[in-house]
């Protein structure tokens, strides 16, 4: 399974950021491989508007069947996600990445609603 | 680190002037950032020094270069707003009407029409006199209030906060129920929804609280003015009863709230009263936030 | 006769002033109120009358129509608000960000975007007594409040006559929405308070209106709370004070339980009385 976090930095030791569409990074774990992938979303800074579906857009170039997050996509963020069938985790705003993932592995997480 | 984000659909209810009260009892603990971009105030209350600040761009707006221009009026049959008009034989663009779309630069043969990015403001990170850290900014009048500026407020609190080991951030957020609320809202751990029992505060609370139910943000409900009006003190309760909102404090009307700002200060610095229920609220607010 | 009333400060008093204006002027001639604040519209709760007419109100957005699409992605290049994305196979359009510019309909070589409209709020026009009041409500998802305020205020155009007076509740702030609602105004009110709050606020206010070329006065609203700094700052530039509508907890309890105040405030009439009669000789000598 490839998951991807949105975190305010690169390692395991990060803290998660709880915004979806203006997070700071993307953190890409595929368990298979154990390889990690991390991608700097800050120029999303210059979207006045539309920033969750042009993070969403983003996101599926990396092709993870989950995403952990914190506060979940707004609606325009979850219809995009919603078409590439990405399975999304709530509640790990206030973790470390790692926290997250121990948390997603022990069913811990909620899962968000449909949209 | 939590974000305490305090809103009104209403303006008037005392947010503003709430929000600067906490950020006295929350002292060295916290960061402060007023979101609140579009005629700010909070500054009034907690002297910033205005140590740092940068222009702000959001959006764009089309200039015709007239050396380049051959008239042939493309750009104005495009122009969806009517901003570009024959003005003295040369198309000329309206700077209030064009919403920066970039139509007519691409369809102008002569390439005369750029894009020019928009300075719409300022932001500031200031030191303020309570010895901690306030982000805010003034948005130019005129300027298209998106959630752009409110994000970098936001943003440039959450590193301040991180690199100085705050653990709240304090947000006085956007009235109204549009982008630039939202953009308060999002990453929020607590919603303080300040309110009045009138007939307006009870309308505009039911509109900004749908907004924070599709967040899933809790929230938390301050009555200001609370002995207005008891009808509608009772409707109002009713509703928070209905949506599980918990009321964090009910401030007697009280025209001190007046004179402490009017004097540069903060209710609780100016009214022993008024600080032990504000100092009670704070508590509750916090406890909120923090699940406790 | 278009009237805008506006504030920088939320909460000074802009609808309590456009609601008692209204219905005492509408005493002696037919006026016409319009609510702007889109986002949050309170005139209505202070007035009774019959429902007269409502229509929802439309922006035209793009829809995707996939059998004649060719996938090029020229849509999402050209359109600057982030609006309209291709993911994979599907192209996806934002409502509430599209800013209807038409460039990506106009500009699509299959034409598989045709502009369609989709309702963004609702206007409704309300008669009671001598007075028309419309007032128009954003849907809770749109954004934008400026498609809405434009519309209504076309509405407004083409119901009534010219020389009618026409009271606009504006927006509060001095962002976009205002600038939209007070675009076409003959005179603005702008409505504060005395308080530092209100002065600065003030202050972003005056400056908005001069950029805009319009004539504009000042009321001043709670007068005898706070300090007199309001008022030197219209003194000394030369800004005329309206109305002093006085600070009173039973003004502040009778607008809480949703009524009107010029009936039975005397001071409230008096302050009313003052800015229609200086409506009417703004309106050419006032009619009736």
């Amino acid at each position: 399974m490839k998951l991807i976090f949105t975190t305010q930095g690169t390692d395991w030791e990060s803290s998660m950021d709880p915004r979806f569409g203006r997070t700071q990074f993307f953190f890409v774990y595929d368990e298979e491989s154990e390889e990690i992938q991390t991608h700097d979303n800050t120029t999303i800074e210059n979207e006045a508007h539309g920033a969750g579906p042009k993070t969403a857009q983003k996101l599926s170039g990396f092709g993870a069947q989950v995403l952990i997050t914190g506060n979940g996509p707004g609606r325009n963020a979850a219809t995009v996600l919603q078409t590439t069938g990405t399975k999304i985790y709530v509640g790990a705003g206030d973790m470390t990445v790692q926290e997250a993932y121990n948390a997603y592995k022990n069913g811990n997480l909620t899962k968000f609603g449909e949209v | 680190m939590k974000e305490i984000v305090v809103i009104s659909g209403k303006g008037g209810t005392g947010k503003t002037s709430l929000t600067a009260s906490f950020a006295v009892l929350g002292g060295q603990n916290l960061v402060v950032a007023d979101c609140d971009v579009d005629a700010a105030d909070m500054h009034l209350l907690l002297e910033p020094d205005f140590a740092h600040g940068e222009d702000f761009f959001s959006g764009e707006l089309a200039v015709i270069d007239q050396a380049k221009c051959s008239a042939c009026g493309q750009c104005e049959d495009v122009c969806r707003f009517d901003a570009i008009d024959m003005i003295e034989g040369c198309y000329s663009v309206d700077e209030i009407g064009c919403e920066g779309c970039g139509y007519c630069a691409r369809v102008c043969p002569d390439e005369a029409i750029t894009n020019v990015k928009q300075n719409v403001g300022q932001w500031y990170r200031s030191a303020i006199r309570t010895g901690t850290t306030m982000i805010h900014a003034q948005l130019k009048v005129g300027a298209d209030n998106s959630g752009k500026l409110v994000a970098k407020v936001k943003k440039m609190a959450t590193e301040v906060a991180g690199n100085e080991g705050k653990y709240w951030i304090l947000v006085d957020g956007s009235p109204g129920v549009g982008c630039p609320v939202i953009s308060s809202l999002s990453g929020a751990s607590l919603a303080v929804l300040v309110t009045e029992p009138t007939v307006s505060g009870l309308h505009d609370l039911r509109r900004v609280h749908q907004l924070v139910k599709m967040f899933r943000i809790k929230s938390g409900c301050v009555i200001n003015k609370a002995d207005l009006n008891s009808d509608v003190r009772r409707d109002l309760h009713r509703f928070l009863k209905e949506e599980g909102i918990p009321v964090l404090a009910e401030i007697p009307y009280n025209e001190q709230f007046t004179a402490a700002v009017t004097n540069g200060k903060t209710i609780v610095e100016w009214d022993a009263d008024l600080e032990q229920l504000v100092r009670g609220c704070w508590e509750k607010v916090t406890q909120l936030a923090d699940d406790r | 006769m278009k009237v805008a009333i506006a504030s920088g400060k939320g909460g000074t008093g802009k609808t309590t002033l456009a609601t008692n204006l209204a219905m005492y002027m509408a005493g002696t001639e037919p006026v016409v109120l319009a609510d702007l604040d889109v986002e949050e519209p309170n005139s209505g709760l202070f007035l009774k009358g019959e429902l007269y007419h409502r229509e929802p109100k439309y922006k035209m957005i793009p829809g995707w129509q996939e059998e004649t699409c060719s996938l090029n992605g020229d849509c999402q290049t050209v359109c600057n608000f982030n609006a309209i994305l291709k993911m994979g196979n599907h192209v996806m359009v934002f409502p509430e960000l599209c800013h209807g510019c038409y460039a990506c309909s106009e500009l699509c070589p299959t034409a598989s975007l045709p502009m369609q409209a989709k309702q963004m709020g609702e206007l409704k026009h309300i008669k009671t007594d001598n007075l028309d009041f419309v007032e128009s409500r954003l849907m809770i998802s749109e954004e934008q409040a400026v498609p809405l305020i434009h519309q209504t205020i076309d509405y407004v155009d083409e119901k009534f006559p010219a020389a009618m007076v026409k009271i606009f509740d504006s927006p509060p702030g001095t962002s976009c929405p205002v600038i939209e609602a007070t675009r076409g105004a003959d005179l603005v009110i702008l409505v504060t308070e005395p308080t530092p709050f209100g002065l600065h606020d003030l202050k972003l206010a005056v400056e908005t209106v001069r950029q805009l070329g319009k004539e504009f006065v000042v009321v001043l609203n709670r007068h005898g709370i706070g300090d007199d700094q309001v008022e030197r700052y219209c003194e000394a530039e030369n800004i005329l004070l309206a109305a002093r509508i006085p600070n009173s907890r039973h003004i502040a309890e009778t607008c809480a339980a949703g009524k009107l105040l010029y009936q039975d405030i005397p001071e409230v009439a008096a302050a009313m009385d003052a800015i229609a009669r200086l409506i009417r000789s703004r309106n050419g000598g006032g009619h009736s």
